[in-house]
């Protein structure tokens, strides 16, 4: 597949000194859904503003569909439909006018027909007649994203689109998010929720402190750095590990029945085998074994507290 | 050029200034009538002509000018602060729109705003004086490089301005006086020649003296001069608005 979006040493640094993009280099395919995940002020918006053009790179460059942001910026922003993190919106104004002025801003002829079936597609379509004030919080959110996609971008971005968002919402807009992908659209989104990036992403973007700390297909990510813990119920309890067991990396369960033992799913040698014959000849008797994947939350967490992030 | 972007903007501003219709026109003229009444009727009937014209009919070119200003600036102003204050701003900076399209869209509807204002106002001024206008095509041309002009300072206040107070004390302490020193309400022979001399550095003078002439064809400055200032006045409001996007000063960072 082919990079839609190009971003390569790329470097901000706002005008007060602060450095808030190093280097940044990343190939986004058409086609696919990045998920940026990244702990508050790590970078992610600034990342987005500067592709879109909101915010001027220090250095480096930008691509969007083969033209440059900088030299070509009128056809690569065509492309883009930014769906950004903070609500904004003029109050006094129709639901139905803003979303055809965003339309317009993108140089397409006017299409009501076609500003209404977005309105339709995100449920807005009742309010379309209302004003931004009279709308709630989620249907704030959601005009935002009917105003991205009212020029029919083929990449979009979604910052944090599902912040302060209710359960149902946010399924809906995950349904979206894939309604979208089938059309071939190029998705973009940043948000703070592991559980949505496991659940809709194809790759994931970790950023900390302005690095890119890594992009890896989510399952690979998952089984790369995924960790897996082995419980061993044991018939009898013990009070305390047998010595027999002291060369492997064990823990006794508080209520000293169960011993949990973890391992890297993605390694050669787990030691599963040998643990199990060793607790075999240290006489003790198994009741039951379980094994619980770690999550990407997990590895998420155990990524931006590690000092160093492991080379992507 | 994204004609159907500059549309859009233009479009949406002019809706703005639809929505509320009824304070836009009403203000105005309200307040032009109320000059009528009190300069025109009070003060008017102790100076009873100014180079053959009825003081009245004198004064109606400088209040048309002191409210287009007002209203171009007020505009064009309101019109680039609010996207950037409630953060809407956004969406034109992102967008393919180069820095002279996203300015002849806010500018243009701010002139056109003005223009219609100033167009309401003469109309006003036919239930109070008799005026007859000699170059009407010559005062169609002052009023609309005027509106243009205005609107450019106006958005060039509402991109430096970093809140409502800002937005509002150029106006305010600058232009106002500007405009009332600047001849609307008398001819500056009317003043003693140290006055004069002052009063030739204020740039309304020009805009002023210019529609007057082509209302009555009688003038403070020489027309080409008008012509001249108001040019100059638009280039170098173009020329900060180009160094504005160029830096993206008080708009990207
Ligand atoms: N206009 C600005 N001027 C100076 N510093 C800024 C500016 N915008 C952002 N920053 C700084 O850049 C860093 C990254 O900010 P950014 O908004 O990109 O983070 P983020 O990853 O989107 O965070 P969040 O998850 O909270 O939205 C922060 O430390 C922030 O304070
Ligand atoms: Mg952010």
């Amino acid at each position: 597949m082919s990079a839609i979006v190009q971003v390569n040493g790329l470097n901000k640094t706002y005008d007060g000194g602060f450095e808030a993009l190093k280097n940044v280099s990343l190939d986004i395919r058409e086609g696919e859904i990045l998920a940026l995940l990244g702990p508050n002020g790590a970078g992610k918006t600034t990342l987005i503003s500067t592709i879109c053009g909101i915010t001027q790179p220090t250095s480096g460059a930008i691509t969007v569909g083969g033209h440059d942001v900088i030299d070509d910026w009128r056809a690569a922003r065509k492309l883009i439909g930014l769906v950004p993190q903070e609500i904004n919106l003029e109050p006094f104004e129709l639901v139905a006018n803003t979303v055809r002025f965003s339309r317009g801003l993108f140089d397409r002829q006017r299409n009501d027909a076609f500003v209404d079936q977005v309105l339709k597609d995100l449920s807005l379509f009742e309010k379309k007649d209302n004003r931004i004030a009279e709308l709630s919080g989620g249907m704030k959110r959601r005009v935002l994203i009917a105003k991205a996609l009212a020029h029919e971008p083929r990449v979009l971005f979604l910052d944090e689109p599902t912040a302060g968002v209710d359960v149902e919402l946010r399924r809906d807009m995950w349904a979206l998010v894939e309604r979208l992908r089938a059309d071939g659209v190029t998705i973009i989104l940043t948000t703070h929720y592991i559980e949505e990036a496991e659940a809709i992403a194809d790759r994931v973007g970790v950023i900390r402190g302005g690095e890119l700390l890594l992009v890896e297909d989510k399952a690979r990510l998952m089984s790369r750095l995924g960790q897996k813990e082995l419980r061993i119920e044991l018939r009898d309890g013990v009070e305390a590990l047998p010595d027999a067991l002291a060369g492997f990396d064990l823990t006794l369960s508080d209520d000293k029945r169960s011993l949990l033992y973890t391992y890297k799913t993605g390694e050669e040698r787990t030691g599963i085998t040998r643990l199990l014959s060793a607790i075999q000849d240290a006489g003790l008797t198994l009741a039951d074994l379980q094994t619980r994947e770690s999550s990407l939350e997990d590895i998420f967490v155990g990524l931006v507290h590690t000092e160093e992030g492991e080379p992507s | 050029m994204n004609w159907n972007g500059i549309a859009a903007i233009w479009r949406f501003e002019m809706a703005r200034f639809f929505r509320s219709i009824i304070q836009s026109i009403v203000s105005p003229v309200l307040s032009t009538s109320l000059y009528f009444v009190v300069f025109g009727a009070a003060i008017g009937s102790r100076i009873p002509e100014v180079e053959g014209v009825s003081y009245g009919a004198f004064i109606v070119p400088g209040l048309i000018m002191l409210t287009v200003l007002q209203q171009a600036i007020q505009n064009a102003g309101f019109g680039i602060y609010f996207p950037k204050f409630i953060g809407t701003i956004f969406e034109v900076l992102s967008a393919p729109l180069s820095a002279f399209e996203i300015v002849i869209g806010y500018v243009g509807a701010a002139a056109v705003k003005a223009l219609l204002i100033g167009c309401i106002i003469l109309g006003t001024s036919f239930f109070f004086v008799d005026i007859t206008i000699q170059h009407p095509v010559w005062m169609i041309a002052f009023l609309l490089l005027t509106s243009i002009s205005f609107a450019l300072l106006g958005f060039i206040l509402g991109i430096w301005a970093r809140n409502f107070e800002q937005l509002n004390l150029v106006p305010l302490l600058v232009v106002t006086p500007l405009v009332f020193l600047g001849g609307s309400f008398y001819s500056i022979t009317m003043l003693p020649p140290i006055w004069q001399t002052i009063s030739m550095f204020n740039p309304v003078l020009y805009l002023v003296s210019g529609f007057r002439w082509s209302f009555f064809g009688m003038a403070d400055v020489p027309v080409a001069a008008s012509l001249a200032a108001i040019l100059l006045f638009t280039a170098l409001c173009l020329g900060v608005v180009w160094w504005m996007f160029r830096t993206g000063y008080r708009l990207k960072s």
